[in-house]
């Protein structure tokens, strides 16, 4: 017999988030390192738990191993729970045979048996993959208010942005009467974070009934909201105001992590009653050498600096030599850059090692650009002494030292 | 060596020698090293020996070592079998609070014999060092021996020498006398606090240290026991700090700016545990100047700061300049202040522009919460 919970949280962590690339080629997303100390992951855990939620269950697919060492049992974000706590919870194989997740509606269908034994009144859906921090309870409070069946999170982007998206259309009061999956002409600008909270029982009749479809995608923008919205359950827009990023591609990784950086930083990572949890490494403070250049950067514990860094965000573990100097870079944790190496708009993965007088975004054509792409050095990649990688460029295997001839 | 020896950790010892930094908390939970309490130390170089059972014995202010322990799980000692005890004083009805080591013992009888180990690793918590455990209870077994002292050859002038035991051996090791306090200034072996001893033995000791009322460890039973008993020392040759006065506390922390102490400090012979506080890493802004500083999670630096250990969540604000000094934990420091050999404790704020200004061999010290 469990406890009744009244609200649950489902945390979608299964997609490959191709769009990073090499970053993810052995990881899950969520997994991907961000902002010096943390994990995408670490900023819905974090909410769910501030929030007040602290059952939640973990639907993994995609390259799980790396996710699921890094939740554990959960302690770092007080989920290690005698009831409820984090769960993860991959695909399995039943008697009448096995599925992966086809979507994301569906990895929530095939794990109804576990949300059942919470007896939950609302389950959250969450997706992995946004840095903001958001109060879930202030939102189950306007789903009750609203006696609504379905209330979806939704922020206000620009006009141009807002085909990017999918858009809801809401009534003065909130009431959503139409959903479009990224619409061409968007008819408002309020664009859905992926942040839902359903009454329960709604949803597992939705999910068995979309189960029955044929021809469905099992997917709840393109399925399960359509569905609900067509038989006219009541479906409410949560405005949200705050910080929201969808870090889905290295453009946007890069910027997220920038955005720290900014003085006015919209996301208040210092915010003691609303901390982001994460595993902390046992590493010792960083250490900044007597001919160290530091400006405005950010430099997690652990890292050994002898070099320049400017504009950049460095995660524990990180070695920068004498003479080395780093730009508006991520450098993610345990990768060393040799002396007099040169890294500028790059993203460093980790336990790369950068070779002494290397250059790791070279621009070919500095004068007449005004922008530059971003370079990705994926994990683990030695890159030989006095190597050049071009600008924009994603590398995932070594290069070789060059050598004057 | 799981399962051999289990660990007693006095976090009390010396608290006098340090009185400013002890007045409201105990030796074991002086903050170190940016974001690390000393207890740290012994705890984690016990758990990396593979100790799975440690009792910490605590007499008086020991509210922040509480809260710093939890459940020991930092340590990974949070555990069903074994794992972390915390002793608190153990006043019998005529008795009172312990007032020797024999007495805190004596206290903890129960704790001792209900251990499988047949050795007990004793130690305190003002010796700063990353030691593995393993060798010297080798050597202990090895030499038959009743107690085995952990020392480190040292110079000593007769001038800085209060509290130091000098520890006179034969070739072999066995130690033949004890000195307080060497009145000549020399090379002496010197012990780090630490002791092996045979459970049954300090069991033995402890019942005629009751029946004879001996009060200190070192006194009454070693410096009188040297023939009776088999003690030996064993050498350890690695960096050891050691916090005995304010201005030792100052230079080891400062030991810490040196790349060889850092990595054999915190990676010889496994990681230093601490417990987790969830900072933000640190931030520079533009106008930040840093060099040969050791920097924690959750600062924000927009001054200088040179040569100087800082702590988790202290802000350095701009025009500021921080020189050889340590700031504690949650410290603000405004604009335009000048420090130069300072040691400024916990959550204290300097206003704009104060000039605060110690010296290498007496660095001025700050204490806990004031506002300047």
């Amino acid at each position: 017999m469990y406890r009744k919970m009244e609200s649950i949280a489902m945390l979608l962590a299964g997609g490959e988030g191709s769009r990073l690339g090499v970053l993810t080629k052995s990881r899950a997303k969520p997994a991907v390192p961000f902002g010096g100390k943390y994990r995408i992951i670490d900023f819905t855990l974090s909410n769910c738990i501030n929030s007040g939620i602290s059952t939640v269950g973990v639907l993994t697919q995609y390259q799980p191993l790396e996710l699921n060492e890094y939740i554990g049992n959960g302690q770092p974000w007080d989920l290690d729970r005698l009831e409820g706590g984090v769960h993860v919870l991959p695909p399995y194989q039943r008697r009448r045979g096995a599925d992966w997740y086809k979507g994301t509606a569906n990895a929530i269908y095939q794990n109804i048996s576990f949300i059942d034994r919470y007896n939950p009144d609302y389950v959250v859906i969450l997706s992995g993959d946004h840095i903001y921090k958001m109060d879930y309870s202030k939102m189950i409070d306007f789903h009750k208010q609203n006696n609504a069946d379905c209330t979806i999170s939704v922020i206000d982007v620009s006009m141009e942005e807002a085909s990017r998206f999918g858009i809801m259309n809401a009534n003065d009061d909130g009431r959503v009467y139409q959903f479009e999956e990224k619409p061409k002409k968007p008819k408002s600008t309020k664009a859905s974070m992926g942040v839902y909270t359903f009454t329960w029982k709604t949803l597992k009749h939705y999910l068995e009934l979309d189960e029955e479809t044929g021809n469905s995608q099992n997917d709840f923008g393109k399925d399960i909201i359509p569905a609900m919205l067509a038989n006219g359950e009541r479906m409410f827009a949560y405005p949200f105001e705050g910080y929201w990023k969808d870090v889905g591609t290295i453009d946007s990784l890069w910027e997220a992590n920038m955005d720290l950086l900014k003085p006015d930083c919209a996301i208040n990572l210092y915010d003691t009653s609303w901390k982001i949890y994460s595993r902390s490494p046992v590493v010792p403070p960083h250490f900044i050498g007597s001919n160290a250049k530091i400006a405005n950067s950010i430099i997690a514990e652990g890292c050994t600096i002898e070099g320049e860094i400017y504009n950049s965000v460095l995660f524990h573990g990180v070695h920068i030599a004498r003479g080395a100097v780093v730009r508006d870079s991520i450098i993610m944790p345990d990768a060393t850059i040799l002396e007099k190496a040169k890294v500028q708009k790059a993203v460093i993965a980790e336990d790369v090692e950068i070779g002494a007088e290397a250059l790791i975004g070279f621009r070919a054509d500095e004068i007449n650009k005004q922008s530059f792409g971003i370079t990705v050095i994926g994990d683990g990649v030695h890159i030989g002494r006095k190597s050049i990688v071009m600008e924009a460029t994603m590398l995932d295997s070594d290069l070789p030292e060059v050598k004057a001839v | 060596m799981s399962g051999r020896a289990f660990g007693i950790i006095f976090s009390n010892m010396h608290d006098e020698s340090v009185h400013e930094l002890t007045s409201q908390r105990t030796m074991g939970s002086i903050p170190y090293g940016g974001r690390y309490r000393l207890i740290d130390f012994v705890l984690s170089n016990m758990y990396n020996s593979g100790i799975t059972k440690v009792g910490v014995i605590t007499k008086s202010n020991y509210q922040s070592l509480m809260d710093h322990l939890g459940s020991g799980k930092e340590w990974d000692l949070s555990r069903k079998r074994e794992g972390l005890f915390i002793l608190p004083p153990f006043g019998r009805a005529q008795s009172g609070i312990y007032k020797g080591r024999l007495d805190a013992l004596i206290g903890i009888r129960s704790f001792i014999h209900r251990s499988t180990s047949d050795y007990v690793i004793m130690a305190d918590c003002d010796t700063i060092c990353n030691m593995n455990y393993s060798l010297p209870l080798e050597s202990h077994i090895a030499n038959k021996a009743d107690v085995t002292v952990i020392c480190k050859q040292r110079h000593c002038d007769t001038a800085d020498t209060m509290g130091d035991v000098a520890y006179m051996s034969d070739k072999g090791g066995r130690v033949s006398e004890l000195v307080m306090d060497p009145p000549q200034a020399g090379d002496y072996d010197i012990g780090l606090n630490m002791w092996i001893v045979n459970k049954s033995f300090l069991e033995n000791i402890l019942d005629d240290a009751q029946s004879r009322n001996y009060q200190s460890f070192e006194r009454d039973i070693l410096q009188q026991g040297c023939d009776k008993y088999r003690i030996f020392k064993w050498d350890f040759n690695g960096y050891a700090g050691h916090v005995n006065t304010i201005q030792q506390y100052f230079h080891t922390n400062m030991d810490l700016l040196d790349s060889d102490i850092r990595e054999e400090l915190f990676f010889k012979y496994g990681h230093i545990y601490t417990k987790v506080r969830d900072d933000v890493p640190a931030k520079y802004s533009d106008s930040a100047t840093v060099s040969n500083s050791m920097i924690a999670d959750g600062c924000t630096i927009e001054g200088e700061v040179e040569n100087s250990v800082i702590f988790r969540g202290v802000s350095v604000g701009k025009g500021a300049k921080v020189s050889n000094s340590i700031v504690m934990q949650g410290t603000k420091i405004d604009r335009n202040v000048k420090l130069n050999y300072v040691i400024i404790d916990k959550d204290v704020f300097i206003k704009d522009n104060r000039i605060l200004m110690g010296f290498d061999s007496y660095p001025l010290y700050i204490t806990k919460g004031c506002v300047v």
